[in-house]
């Protein structure tokens, strides 16, 4: 995305972006009769200001990770995956059905649950690559049409194959759960699981696949450049069809967390999640690097926990922080204005 | 003195550089006006500058003796500066009025004026003998009508003064002909043009007067008539060049790459090969002479793995490579120098040490059980950056940063490193200037020297005759004849090009 800034741009646009987007919302909140300090320290208490909502928000973290990562992973190697929010979906039912359907030892079971929900999101993401590849669809159009695919799926799912026509499966066994009763007793009984571990081995993976292996190689040449991929003698449609295969398995890790942890179950949904739309802004604000993924979504949690807490606590409505979130993007996609005014101030202080 | 266009003492910064360095140009009413100057060398930037694209930090620019600021291209088509730029800014689907009148579209109530536009661009043609059809659609005419189109453009918009930025990169020698008999229609017209190229025998050709810049610093301004291309290369690159390239008779031994009957079909499925026979021997340079769009891409895609083989053979030392994958026939020792760098030669995106592995990062010491081994990587960019003086801050610089000519030194770097039986270098010095061709040049006789066997695709005559030991001149998708670079003629070529000698009736294929 900012490959055309250099360095210290890559890093100073994010953060400005951010700025002005906690600025703009602190008008919005003057604007509308609300006291913005008051408003922004009811947001970070109610994030990060006990051990409860500290676990909450780490919790929150987890699926954004994922979903970011994923977004990212795509966009690396040249292709928009906009069905993380599908692939999500189905990994979080694909790894509670395992969860519900075996039972085994936990270090069997639980490992085979999370990679069962990798594998859904994985195929789920195959069908979109395998088009592009052999026929030149654009995968915008097939990952869209497959969240709605996903949605429906996972709700009949759930309804008539996990649960005996329930709006909700059963819990899965200690076995398959990510639940952790230590953190839980730390964080003041919050929701908080392991799944923030595997988040961050995920980060980890992430980068070591596409940035120091031959697979990562290619992938990238292949995003960056088909013709010149092509006449290195890469296989570009392999290549493709890989990168929305490994895409959908970091999202459909993302909906293993939740299906494992966070809820411990699979539900009928009324309409997406948007953690894997929010994994869109999640990548974007990160630069698509693993340690920007990880801030981004450290940040993206934080505003969401602590939004659930502002009303409550200020008076100042939630729908102010999907507004401060809207600026932010706004001003991260606008990038090109801030590196022009970075520019300009370079200039000017020269 | 009568000037119409005078920058005087211009100097433009970038972050780090100094693009242009005090460097004064005067464009004198009706002259053709040549800017010369290396790849890089801050040519581009000066017109940019004139063209209202850069604001100078220092000195004044002058045209018809008025002082004045150009902020904008808009300005700068006020003033009556029109500029045709290398790569041409047109909308393939409109016709060619339609691109000519965009932005200015003459009106009648709120619709556009087509008929009124047509006949003004005719008439503009007729003018200046452009024979341009005024309702054909961009996408269905040559390059070279392209290019004139581009000329219309900015004669409608009442240009007085003319800046071509490189404007027979594109064309093939005829259309070069056709494009200097306008120019010379232009100058008779009352215009005055200034020719942006490093092609020195175009400016002793059609030019009056020449302003050589070099390294940002404008070195000289002198008449043309009695210079030699010599004394302005020399001028250009600031040292000695040698034209001819030193070559011994070469010394062919065994065949290399064998093609037999091959047909192979274009992008639209169209035959664009059709039983084409040709061997290259270890040892030896075969040039293919030909206008752009004879079957040579298609043939070196055909060789490369790029492109399905209808029927025939290739053969790589009596091995047949005709059903293989790219990589394979790399492999197999098939080295190649991409026509286009960026598309096919580069990752720009990627560092230049990365784009030195491009074929080879799999293979060890660059990777290991699928790790990548940066300092493995990184020392070969290094040793082919300085091995092939390839100019650029670091390994680690985008390619994208690269002026041409090092990008390309890094394309021949990494092909020539790799050690191939077959080099095929196809057009390896379009667009770069003399320093780098000679280079390039003596890169290729090296390999010859080597005993390997290179085959060389150019639309260049003189390239092809300079280096070549055998030329094989293709046709309509076949190689039509054969000769030899040291009894032919550039006429001789031109003739058999135009596919002469088929119509003349011989079958004399080769």
């Amino acid at each position: 995305m900012f490959s055309q800034f250099n360095r210290w741009q890559k890093i100073l646009i994010p953060v400005i972006s951010v700025i002005l987007g906690l600025l703009v919302g602190a008008i919005v909140m003057l604007v509308s009769g609300y006291n913005p300090i008051e408003g922004y320290a009811a947001l970070l208490s109610g994030s990060l200001g006990e051990g409860f909502y500290i676990g909450e928000t780490v919790r929150q973290i987890t699926p954004y990770i994922f979903a970011g990562l994923a977004v990212a992973f795509a966009f690396r190697t040249g292709l928009f995956n906009i069905g993380v929010e599908g692939q999500l979906l189905v990994g979080w039912v694909a790894s509670v059905w395992v969860g519900l359907a075996f039972d085994l030892p936990k270090i069997i079971h639980l490992p085979m649950a999370v990679l069962a929900g990798a594998a859904a999101g994985a195929l789920w993401a195959f069908v979109p690559g395998l088009l592009k590849a052999k026929l030149r669809v654009h995968e915008v159009i097939v990952t869209i049409m497959m969240n709605y695919i996903a949605l429906h799926l996972c709700n009949y799912l759930v309804r008539y194959v996990i649960s005996d026509e329930q709006n909700t499966t059963e819990r899965v066994p200690e076995s398959a759960s990510l639940k952790s009763p230590f953190f839980e007793t730390l964080t003041e009984f919050s929701t908080m699981h392991y799944g923030i571990f595997l988040a961050l081995a995920a980060a980890i993976i992430y980068f070591v696949v596409l940035e120091k292996t031959t697979t990562g190689f290619e992938l990238r040449s292949v995003g960056f450049n088909q013709h010149a991929s092509e006449y290195a003698g890469m296989n570009v449609n392999r290549n493709i069809i890989l990168s929305m295969v490994i895409s959908g398995a970091f999202a459909g890790l993302g909906g293993a967390m939740e299906g494992l942890g966070t809820f411990g179950y699979g539900f009928i949904h009324g309409a997406f999640s948007g953690v894997g739309f929010d994994g869109i802004a999640v990548a974007l604000l990160g630069g698509n690097v693993a340690s920007g993924v990880i801030l981004a979504a450290a940040l993206f949690g934080i505003l969401k926990q602590g939004a659930l807490i502002m009303p409550l606590e200020s008076g100042v409505p939630t729908e102010l922080v999907e507004i401060v979130i809207a600026i932010i993007i706004f001003f991260v996609a606008s990038s090109y204005i801030i590196a022009y005014l970075l520019q300009r101030l370079k200039k000017g202080a020269k | 003195m009568d000037y119409v266009i005078e920058m005087l003492d211009i100097r433009k910064e970038f972050p780090g550089i100094v693009a242009n360095d005090n460097i004064t140009l005067q464009l004198k009413k009706g002259e053709i006006h040549a800017l010369l100057g290396e790849n890089g060398a801050g040519k581009s930037t000066l017109m940019n500058v004139l063209f209202g694209l850069y604001q100078p930090e220092k000195g004044e620019i002058k045209v018809r003796g008025e002082k004045v600021r150009i902020t904008s291209p808009n300005v700068a088509n006020d003033l009556g500066i029109g500029m045709v730029h290398q790569h041409f800014m047109l909308v393939d689907t409109f016709t060619v009025t339609e691109n000519i009148v965009l932005g200015m579209e003459p009106k009648n109530g709120i619709n556009i004026d087509l008929k009124r536009a047509e006949r003004e661009v005719q008439e503009i043609s007729d003018r200046y003998g452009l024979k341009v059809d005024p309702r054909a659609k961009i996408a269905d005419i040559s390059v070279g009508m392209q290019q004139r189109v581009e000329i219309l453009k900015t004669l409608y918009r009442g240009a007085e003064i003319l800046i071509f930025d490189e404007p027979t990169a594109v064309l093939t020698p005829q259309e070069i002909k056709e494009l200097i008999q306008i120019f010379r229609t232009l100058i008779a017209e009352g215009k005055s043009i200034i020719l942006i190229t490093h092609k020195l025998k175009e400016i002793i050709e059609v030019c009056d007067r020449v302003t050589v810049i070099r390294k940002g610093v404008g070195i000289d301004t002198l008449d043309v008539e009695g210079t030699t291309p010599t004394q302005l290369a020399s001028l250009m690159v600031g040292r000695e060049v040698t034209f001819k390239t030193d070559k011994t008779d070469s010394n062919p031994k065994h065949n290399v790459l064998e093609v037999t009957n091959l047909n192979v079909k274009d992008s639209r499925g169209v035959n664009a090969v059709k039983d084409l026979n040709l061997t290259v021997r270890a040892g030896e340079i075969v040039g293919i002479a030909g206008v752009d769009g004879n079957g040579q891409s298609e043939l070196i895609e055909a060789i490369t793995g790029l492109r399905k083989v209808t029927s025939g053979k290739i053969e790589l030392n009596g091995k047949n490579l005709s059903s293989y994958k790219t990589r394979k026939i790399t492999e197999a020792g098939v080295g190649h120098i991409p026509q286009d760098r960026h598309k096919h030669g580069l990752v720009l995106d990627f560092p230049i040490g990365d784009n030195m592995v491009l074929q080879t990062y799999y293979h060890k010491p660059y990777s290991k059980y699928s790790m990548l081994n940066n300092k493995e990587i990184n020392k070969q960019a290094k040793k082919l950056i300085q091995e092939f003086d390839v100019r650029t801050p670091s390994e680690h610089t985008p390619a994208r940063a690269l002026s041409g000519g090092n990008q390309q030194k890094a394309i021949i770097g990494r092909e020539v490193d790799r050690d191939p039986d077959l080099l095929i270098a196809a057009q390896p010095t379009r667009g770069l200037d003399v320093g780098a061709i000679e280079f390039i040049h003596k890169r290729l006789i090296e390999q010859r020297d080597n005993g390997k066997a290179v085959l060389l695709v150019s639309f260049e005559l003189e390239e092809i005759i300079n280096v070549s030991d055998r030329i094989a001149v293709i046709y309509d998708g076949s190689i039509i004849e054969i000769v030899d670079p040291k009894t032919t003629t550039e006429q001789e070529l031109g003739l058999l090009m135009a596919g002469s000698k088929n119509k003349a009736g011989e079958t004399e294929n080769v």
